[in-house]
C-alpha cells in the first residue's frame, strides 16, 4: 500500500513538472547582478516566472537570444557564457570562455554566438546549440561594442588599439577580418537597425567613427568631430552604452561623452543636426521601437533620473524619478511599455510609455540589465 | 568617588578624541556603508563588482600590494588623465579617499 502511494506521488510530481505549452515572445530576463542569478519575466502578465541561479559574476552582464526565442545566452563579467532555457527555467549549457568578458552577440542565422573579451582580448566564436568553441580572433586589446551585421559578419572596436575590426564568419572555423582605424579609445559600438552602418563612440577624443558596411572599400570615417568644441569635459563616472539602437526614423540620438547632452545626427548625411540638454551624462539613449520617443538614463550621481525626448520636437517631453540607480531600460516588443531597473531600490518598474504611469513594480535583487526575447529578431541586439 | 569617575570618563573621552584626530576623522559607519556600496557598484562599473578588473585595472589587495598609498590616493582624487579614470574629488573628501584606499589594500569589504 505504501509503495503504491509513493508511486502515485512520484507520478503526480512528474505531472506537475511538465510545463504548460506556451510561446516565448513575451518573455525576457532581468539580471540580478549581485546574486549570480537571472529572473525570467513575463511582459504580458508583469510577473517573474522563475529564477535561475549559478551564472557567476554578473556585475556587467548582457544577453542575446536564440532565434526561436527559447534560449538566452548570458555573458558574465568573469568570462562565463551560460545558455539558459527560458521554458524549463534552467541552465542548458555553461562554459567559462575567458578571464574577463564584457558581452556578446548572435549571428544573423542564429547559429553562432560570439563573445567579446577584455582578458584575454579578442572574440570567441561558439556553436549556438552546443557552445563548442569554433574559432577565435585574438586582438591584443580589450574588445568593446561587438554587434552582429548581415552576412554572418560582426563589427567590434578595440579600446586600447583604437581600431574597428569587421570579421566575416561565413566559415565559422576560418574567420576573415578587416581592420580600420577608429580613433582614440573607442568605448562602445552599435549597428544601425538595417545593419548597414557600424558606429564606434570614442572616449579619448570627441567624435564617432563610422563604417558603411555596404562600402567597406571606403574604410572608416569620422563624424561629429570635435563636438565638445574644445571645452573640457566633465568627469565621466560611467561609460555610456551605445548598444541598443538610438536610431529613430532618419536620426540617431547619441550620448555626448562628459557632457549633459544628447547629440542628434542625420543618418543620411551623418552630420550633427542638434543637441538636447539633459539632466546628466547620458548612459543609455534608447529609441522606443516606433522611434517617436527616446528614453535616456544617466551616470552617477544623476542616476535616479530618466528623461524622455519627443523626437518630433526634440524637446524633453517627460522627466521621471523611477527609483534609485536606474541602470537599464527595455521596451516591450512594440513599445507600449518600458521596464526600468532600479538597482538600489531592489526593484524593476514597468511604465506606460504614453501616460508615463507606473503599471507594475517587481522585487528583484540589485537588478541591472533587462533583456526581452524580441531582441532575437533585431540586428545589432 | 563621583569625582574619580568623572576624571576617568574625561580620560576616556580624551583618548577617543586623540585617536579620532590621528585618523583624520574616519567616515562614520553609515558613510562607510555608502562608500562600500559606491566602490562595489560605481567603481565596479569599470573595475568589476568583485574588483577583479574590467575596462579599468584590478583593485584587489593582491593587485595593489606594491603600489604606493599616496599614488593611489592621488589617482582617486584627481583621476588619471589620458585614461578613463575620472577624478572623484567632487564626490569624495580626503578622509573618505584615505579610508577607501586603505580598505582596498587590505581586501575591500563586501556589502
Amino acid at each position: 500500500m505504501r509503495t503504491l502511494l509513493s508511486l502515485l506521488l512520484i507520478f503526480l510530481a512528474g505531472c506537475a513538472q511538465t510545463p504548460a505549452l506556451r510561446g516565448t515572445g513575451d518573455l525576457g530576463i532581468v539580471i540580478e547582478r549581485a546574486s549570480s542569478r537571472i529572473a525570467i519575466v513575463d511582459t504580458t502578465a508583469h510577473t517573474i516566472l522563475a529564477r535561475v541561479d549559478g551564472l557567476g559574476d554578473l556585475s556587467h552582464a548582457s544577453a542575446v537570444f536564440s532565434r526561436d526565442g527559447r534560449y538566452a545566452y548570458v555573458f558574465g563579467r568573469d568570462g562565463g557564457l551560460t545558455k539558459v532555457d527560458l521554458l524549463l527555467a534552467r541552465i542548458d549549457k555553461r562554459v567559462m570562455q575567458a578571464g574577463n568578458s564584457i558581452g556578446g552577440a548572435i549571428s544573423q542565422d542564429g547559429r553562432l554566438v560570439v563573445a567579446q573579451n577584455y582578458q584575454p582580448g579578442g572574440i570567441k566564436v561558439f556553436d549556438a546549440t552546443t557552445l563548442e568553441l569554433l574559432s577565435e580572433v585574438p586582438t591584443g586589446s580589450k574588445v568593446v561594442g561587438l554587434a552582429d551585421l548581415p552576412g554572418q559578419r560582426f563589427g567590434y572596436a578595440l579600446f586600447d588599439a583604437g581600431e574597428i575590426w569587421i570579421t566575416d564568419l561565413s566559415d565559422p572555423r576560418q574567420p576573415r577580418t578587416q581592420k580600420f582605424p577608429a580613433g582614440r579609445q573607442p568605448y562602445d559600438g552599435l549597428a544601425t537597425p538595417d545593419g548597414r552602418h557600424y558606429l564606434a563612440g570614442l572616449f579619448g577624443e570627441d567624435g564617432i567613427s563610422l563604417i558603411d558596411t555596404w562600402h567597406l572599400e571606403q574604410g572608416s570615417r569620422r563624424i561629429l568631430d570635435h563636438y565638445g568644441r574644445g571645452e573640457e569635459k566633465l568627469p565621466v563616472f560611467k561609460m555610456p552604452h551605445l548598444r541598443g539602437w538610438a536610431v529613430a526614423g532618419s536620426r540617431a540620438y547619441l550620448p555626448a561623452i562628459g557632457r549633459h547632452e544628447v547629440l542628434v545626427v542625420d543618418t543620411t548625411t551623418w552630420r550633427e543636426v542638434g543637441r538636447i540638454a539633459v539632466k546628466g551624462q547620458p548612459v543609455f539613449v534608447m529609441a522606443r521601437p516606433d522611434g517617436r520617443q527616446v528614453w535616456v538614463n544617466f551616470a552617477f550621481p544623476d542616476n535616479g533620473w530618466v528623461q524622455v525626448i519627443d523626437t518630433l520636437s526634440d524637446q524633453i517631453e517627460q522627466t521621471l524619478q523611477p527609483g534609485k540607480a536606474i541602470l537599464h531600460m527595455e521596451f516591450t516588443p512594440r513599445g507600449e511599455e518600458v521596464w526600468l531597473s532600479a538597482r538600489d531600490d531592489n526593484a524593476v518598474s514597468v511604465y506606460d510609455t504614453a501616460s508615463f504611469a507606473r503599471k507594475a513594480r517587481l522585487a528583484a535583487e540589485s537588478p541591472s540589465g533587462i533583456f526581452f526575447t524580441s531582441r532575437a529578431h533585431r540586428t545589432g541586439f | 568617588m563621583l569625582g574619580a569617575m568623572r576624571l576617568a570618563l574625561l580620560a576616556i573621552l580624551g583618548c577617543n578624541l586623540a585617536l579620532a584626530t590621528a585618523q583624520a576623522a574616519e567616515p562614520d559607519p553609515a558613510r562607510q556603508r555608502e562608500l562600500t556600496r559606491l566602490v562595489r557598484q560605481d567603481c565596479g562599473s569599470c573595475h568589476g563588482m568583485a574588483l577583479t578588473g574590467g575596462l579599468g585595472l584590478p583593485l584587489t589587495a593582491e593587485a595593489l600590494h606594491d603600489k604606493p598609498i599616496e599614488g593611489l590616493e592621488a589617482t582617486v582624487h584627481g583621476g588619471r588623465p589620458g585614461t578613463a579614470m575620472p577624478p572623484w574629488k567632487s564626490i569624495l573628501n580626503d578622509s573618505e579617499i584615505q579610508w577607501i584606499v586603505q580598505k582596498l589594500m587590505t581586501g575591500f569589504p563586501r556589502e
